[in-house]
């Protein structure tokens, strides 16, 4: 499967400001993991938000798996196939136990308690976290409340990985643990990452958004 | 009144030291609901006592169970306290509102011994519920309370409700403080003045508007995990035969001041 996203000509700017994106075009193929750069404020967010329909551009064609999106209601299939991780934890974990923060999103999906419960299982076990199962969501460190928030994503199985600032706040060691897990996710992804080495470390391809328009790609 | 009892309260400790420990354990792993209901049962059972004689037994009861389950009686008699700060203001002006037999005057306000009986049995009777509430249902950590609250059919967005709030106190209690800390780190100190108050002001509004953006951010997070609106419980509680003993201990101890005041009703 070839062409799982593609962004044409994408335009976005918040009310009362000048625009962030003017005309950024992107094309995410199966396999890849890009990496995105760019100043602070430069519209990084706010182009995963767009991918998913979280935010709608005031003008451009978003692509995802072969269909043009547009409408909220295109997109629940979207949001299903993508997993996005937020850039702070505390946002993307609300439940009370890391077991029902995982099962969240499967019994969005329609599956049973029982199967939910078999995906927590699983997913917790791949990433090496499976003792974290009935730990309170809000007591976890930094480096494992991250963990607990792409465990949740990946419960969903989803096909494309969106990544935000997946390293912020992140010691060596969470990071290098982090590191080693994304290199064997078999998901295509695109992270926004300030840091340098687990650039080197992940990506196949680097972009930079630069002045609302993406510039790249250029092989690492 | 509130002090005396609390040096009853070692005698107990001491001489049922060997028991206490099973004790705590059992309401440990009890059913979450069945500590919720007894705690029910018993207030509503102590609010409707009448006789100083069943009160006091009721919250002796209460203060008896509190040294059983070995929690840590300082920390709950705090909160027993704090929950004290809320009624005194109505116990001290109850017994000058209320017409009776004059005890004693303070300028025009006449006290009255009804008030001052009222008052008293006020008292004892919050005492005695919020007590045992602490001790059945304080202990129980939140998201188990939460999820036996949604077990007993209270109406699911009270029981998300209450498990969003505590799952983001913290979170906003973290974000209060830094900001404090960031003031001070700028040399700001406290006072009297507009410019303390108005920064206080900033302080408030700030943390409203980021709790604000982080709820628009926690829901764009759940709507990308295919939330349409319903939130699930996962675990299912199962009563088992320990519960079914522990039930009726509890429907005992909750019965006996009922029947201490239908003795005393007799006896007079």
């Amino acid at each position: 499967m070839s062409g799982l996203f593609r962004l044409e000509n994408i335009h976005f700017s918040w009310p009362g400001r000048d625009a962030v994106l003017c005309g950024a075009n992107m094309q995410l193929d199966a396999g890849e993991r890009v990496c995105m750069t760019g100043y602070n404020g430069a519209g990084k967010s706010t182009l995963l938000h767009i991918m998913v329909g979280l935010l709608k551009p005031s003008s451009g064609k978003v692509i995802a798996f072969g269909h043009h999106r547009q409408k909220e209601a295109d997109f629940f299939e979207v949001r299903r196939r993508v997993g996005l991780v937020f850039q702070d934890a505390d946002d993307q974990l609300f439940c009370p136990t890391v077991a029902e923060d995982v099962a969240f999103g499967p019994l969005n999906c329609g599956k049973s308690r029982d199967q939910a419960l078999a995906i927590v299982g699983k997913v917790l076990l791949d990433l090496g976290i499976a003792h974290f199962r009935d730990r309170v969501t809000h007591k976890l460190s930094g480096g494992e409340k991250r963990l607990v928030s792409l465990a949740t994503v990946l419960a969903m199985e989803p096909d494309v990985l969106l990544l935000d600032e997946p390293t912020t706040a992140l010691d060596e060691r969470a990071t290098q643990r982090l590191i080693e897990i994304v290199q064997q996710l078999p998901q295509a992804m695109v992270i926004i990452s300030h840091d340098r080495h687990f650039r080197r470390q992940v990506a196949t391809r680097s972009i930079s958004l630069i002045d609302g328009v993406l510039d790249g790609p250029e092989a690492t | 009144m509130q002090t005396e009892p609390v040096l009853h309260s070692d005698a107990p400790d001491c001489v049922l030291q060997v028991d206490t420990k099973n004790v705590s354990l059992i309401l440990e792993h009890a059913d979450p609901r069945l500590r919720i209901i007894a705690a029910i049962i018993w207030s509503v059972i102590v609010v409707s006592l009448n006789s100083f004689p069943a009160l006091l037994f009721a919250l002796g009861l209460s203060l008896l169970v509190l040294c059983l389950a070995r929690l840590p009686w300082r920390m709950t008699l705090g909160r027993m306290l704090a929950m004290d700060g809320f009624i005194v203001f109505m116990l001290v002006i109850l017994p000058f509102t209320m017409p009776g037999d004059v005890v004693f005057s303070i300028g025009p306000l006449d006290a009255s011994l009804q008030g001052f009986d009222k008052a008293g049995k006020i008292a004892i009777k919050a005492n005695a519920s919020i007590l045992m509430v602490l001790v059945l249902v304080g202990s129980l950590d939140a998201s188990k309370f939460g999820h036996a609250l949604a077990r007993l059919r209270v109406p699911e967005n009270f029981v998300h409700l209450l498990l969003f709030t505590i799952r983001y106190i913290d979170v906003l209690h973290d974000e209060y403080k830094r900001s404090r800390l960031a003031m001070k780190a700028r040399g700001f100190r406290s006072g009297s003045n507009m410019h303390s108050y108005r920064t206080f002001g900033y302080l408030v509004g700030m943390i409203l508007v980021r709790s604000m953006e982080r709820s628009e951010r926690i829901l764009m997070a759940m709507k990308c995990r295919g939330f349409q609106g319903r939130l699930y419980v996962l675990d299912q509680l199962k009563w088992r035969l320990p519960d079914s003993y522990l039930a009726a201990i509890l429907l005992c101890v909750c019965l006996m001041p009922l029947i201490v005041e239908l003795v005393h009703v007799r006896a007079l």
